[in-house]
């Protein structure tokens, strides 16, 4: 890591901002960008010709696993995970152990990220206590430690009168209910996206419908108590229909896609490997595509990895048993670069601005680069060949579904706070 | 061939030849003293994680017919109980030497997976609702030799009934009866049907009596007393009154028809009638035969380059 009194220039990539894309070097000093322009000198000089410069990276949805299960990840290696993918800020899921529905858990958390300081470290909360489904957690207790996102993530909230009184809440308090998207009945046990493939192995499928019918009567939630809500981890078809039409109607909804949900199809856990295990599961190329439409057209608002590292042994389960989960920091600029065409301005905008936005940390994340702002900075390309290997990763886990692909696009460099973090896709600490 | 996970691994030219291989030891079985040194020294290992009586001692008396040395594990009396993991159990029994594992899992693709922790060859003896291959090819030799056809099941209907949806068996037989060329018509409620048929190439019916008297093969499926628990089933007595083979819609096969079961049988829910009081049932004589088709299995995929050595051994 570069100290903090040494100055970086960022020389002749392009600049991207939500208005303007413009080649010039980019100075960073006292945490802060302090100039923008040409030719311009400092302690540590990054050659990026031919790369893009934005604010760093925002992940809606990451599992650190720390505090609980600290064999699969930790909040350092997550963090350096992080930053190797370009991200500033994580918001950590609340699905830990203890979950994070208290006070003491949600500073553990921060405090950690803080003391690790590669990336932001935002602790999600729970929505409710021990992501039961049934008692709302304290919301205003836990936003004064920073929390700033609600979710039950790995399980929706079943019981439509606890969500609405938790949008309810949120609306008052200016905080973010997010939704994993799943009618528990419909899906117990299920493996796979309940499609042909799943018929013809034989395994309980997880429809698509268990996803619309949640999303479809949140909408209507929304409508009721006129509360903001984010959708997590959307994978039907069906579901982007319902948000555009929420969104058409002027609804406050957003909604998030994952890498793998729009590069990887059902059809792989056909060779039984539990590597390709997620939830929720992957779908039909039908699906993708209206994934991706949903992306081009603003229907979705932000991408968000799901991040979520599985010890070893885990994964060595029969499909049936095996937890459902694969990574994601490393190689998400990489999986969407690859799999859609995307403009460096819808880029950064799905990786970064937008999640700042919904994140409630826009004040200091997902800002434009000009002098005065703070330096969370990322350098990527959209042009390198780069293989994934899962032994090469920062995470503790291995479980990525791209070992051994070749992926076009990746980060050059990560500066959090001005400090350089990751140089040349290496990561300094 | 290594493995024998799915049907879908099997060529049609594969399936044929298994079958003939069949009738080879069948012939061998019906000696006085049915067995061969075909394959002496090598160890076949059955690894079954869930309960079967046929299955298992069908492949033991096939492989030690065989003349191979048996290994038997029992998960239930095994180190399984004290949280053992698949893998590691695996490792375990290969380290023993084991030529070939037979597996029985109650998850569907634990074959597939088993063949990462191994050089053994894996026959999958039922996975979850997956896959039986040995039970389809029993199930087209006991068919084909019937109707004394030894290719093909060309110009038949099967009607396949019962739940579809959760049976290992259903999905290897409909692969292998439409391959050998017969028409296979699934008679289920829509609970036990699969969410998609794509590719399966086969047709449905709501009723049995919409095609009990239409077609050549009656093969009854097991109904799990326990599914019709579940609430999104039909109550066992609608499912009896549409489903089950009752002695009057027994009366009314073909003559020439067949009645098949995998076993075991619940009688009183699926099987109402007797089995033993229709002319058509040949329910023992595919346990029977399941000997013969494990041991061309095993031969199939243990005899490596010795293809003699049957020809031989036949002859001592």
């Amino acid at each position: 890591m570069s100290s903090k009194n040494q100055s970086i220039v960022i020389r002749g990539a392009t600049v991207v901002n939500p208005e303007v894309m413009f080649v010039a070097d980019v100075r960073i000093a006292d945490g802060v960008i302090e100039a923008v322009g040409d030719a311009l000198t400092g302690d540590i000089v990054l050659d990026a010709t031919g790369c893009y410069v934005s604010s760093g990276f925002v992940d809606l949805h990451t599992h650190l696993r720390e505090p609980g299960k600290e064999e699969a990840e930790t909040i350092e290696s997550g963090s350096r995970a992080a930053v190797l993918g370009g991200f500033t800020a994580v918001v950590a899921m609340p699905n830990t152990d203890p979950a994070q529905d208290n006070v003491a858990t949600v500073q553990f958390v921060r405090d950690r990220g803080r003391a690790v300081g590669l990336c932001e470290v935002i602790p999600s909360g729970c929505i409710t206590v021990g992501r039961l489904g049934a008692q709302l957690v304290p919301f205003e207790q836990l936003a004064k430690e920073g929390v700033t996102l609600f979710t039950d993530d790995g399980t929706g909230v079943q019981d439509a009168l606890v969500m609405q009184r938790a949008l309810m809440v949120a609306k008052r308090l200016n905080l973010t209910i997010s939704q994993h998207c799943e009618v528990a009945s419909m899906t117990v046990g299920a493996v796979m996206h309940d499609g042909a493939c799943c018929s013809t192995m034989g395994v309980p499928g997880w429809p698509s419908a268990a996803e619309e019918e949640m999303v479809r009567r949140d909408i209507q939630l929304v409508r009721i108590t006129g509360a903001r809500e984010h959708f997590m981890h959307l994978s039907t078809k069906g579901s982007v229909e319902l948000v555009r039409a929420a969104k058409a109607e002027g609804l406050p909804v957003t909604a998030e896609v994952t890498p793998h949900h729009i590069s990887l199809t059902d059809e792989l856990l056909s060779s039984f490997d539990p590597i390709f295990k997620v939830n929720p599961p992957l779908r039909t190329m039908a699906d993708i595509t209206a994934l991706r439409d949903g992306l081009a057209d603003g229907t979705i608002d932000a991408i968000a990895t799901d991040h979520a590292p599985h010890a070893g042994h885990t994964k060595e389960q029969t499909l049936d048993t095996a937890p459902p989960g694969m990574l994601g920091l490393e190689t998400a600029l990489g999986v969407v670069n690859t799999a859609v065409t995307l403009s460096p301005q819808k880029i950064a905008a799905l990786m970064s601005w937008n999640p700042a936005v919904i994140a409630n940390i826009s004040d200091h994340q997902g800002r434009p680069i000009a002098v005065g702002e703070p330096a969370h900075i990322a350098v990527w390309d959209t042009t390198t060949v780069w293989s994934v290997s899962r032994d090469e990763l920062a995470s503790r886990s291995t479980n990525t579904p791209y070992h051994g692909m070749e992926l076009r696009g990746r980060v050059r460099h990560t500066i959090y706070n001005g400090q350089l973090v990751v140089q040349e896709g290496k990561a300094l600490a | 061939m290594k493995h024998l996970l799915s049907t879908r691994d099997l060529t049609t030219d594969d399936i044929v030849s298994i079958l003939a291989m069949a009738d080879h030891m069948a012939e061998i079985n019906s000696r006085a003293v049915p067995k061969v040194p075909a394959l002496r020294g090598r160890t076949v290992a059955s690894v079954f994680f869930e309960d079967s009586t046929r299955t298992r001692l069908s492949f033991e008396t096939a492989a030690t017919r065989l003349s191979a040395e048996v290994m038997t594990f029992t998960a239930s009396s095994s180190s399984v109980n004290k949280g053992e993991s698949l893998r590691d159990t695996i490792e375990t029994l290969s380290a023993m030497g084991v030529d070939a594992f037979v597996v029985r899992h109650k998850s569907s693709g634990a074959p597939h997976q088993i063949t990462k922790w191994t050089d053994a060859a894996v026959i999958n003896a039922g996975d979850g609702w997956h896959q039986h291959p040995t039970q389809a090819l029993l199930d087209a030799y006991t068919i084909t030799r019937n109707f004394n056809e030894l290719n093909s099941m060309q110009g038949r209907t099967v009607a396949i009934v019962g739940d579809i949806k959760h049976s290992r068996v259903a999905r290897s037989d409909i692969d292998v009866f439409t391959r050998l060329g017969a028409k296979v018509v699934l008679v289920a409620p829509a609970a036990f049907l699969p969410t998609s048929l794509d590719g399966w190439g086969v047709t449905t019916a709501d009723s049995l009596d919409d095609v009990i008297g239409l077609v050549d093969v009656v093969y009854m499926l097991r109904i799990q007393r326990e599914r019709m628990d579940a609430a999104q089933m039909p109550s066992l007595r609608e499912y009896s009154t549409l489903f089950a083979l009752t002695p009057e819609r027994a009366a009314r096969m073909q003559s020439h028809a067949l009645l098949l079961h995998p076993g075991p049988i619940n009688r009183g829910v699926e099987m109402i009638v007797d089995p033993s009081l229709v002319p058509g049932s040949r329910i023992l004589q595919q346990v029977t035969n399941g000997i013969s088709v494990r041991m061309a299995v095993l031969f199939s995929l243990l005899g490596g380059d010795a293809t003699t050595t049957l020809q031989n051994g036949a002859e001592t």
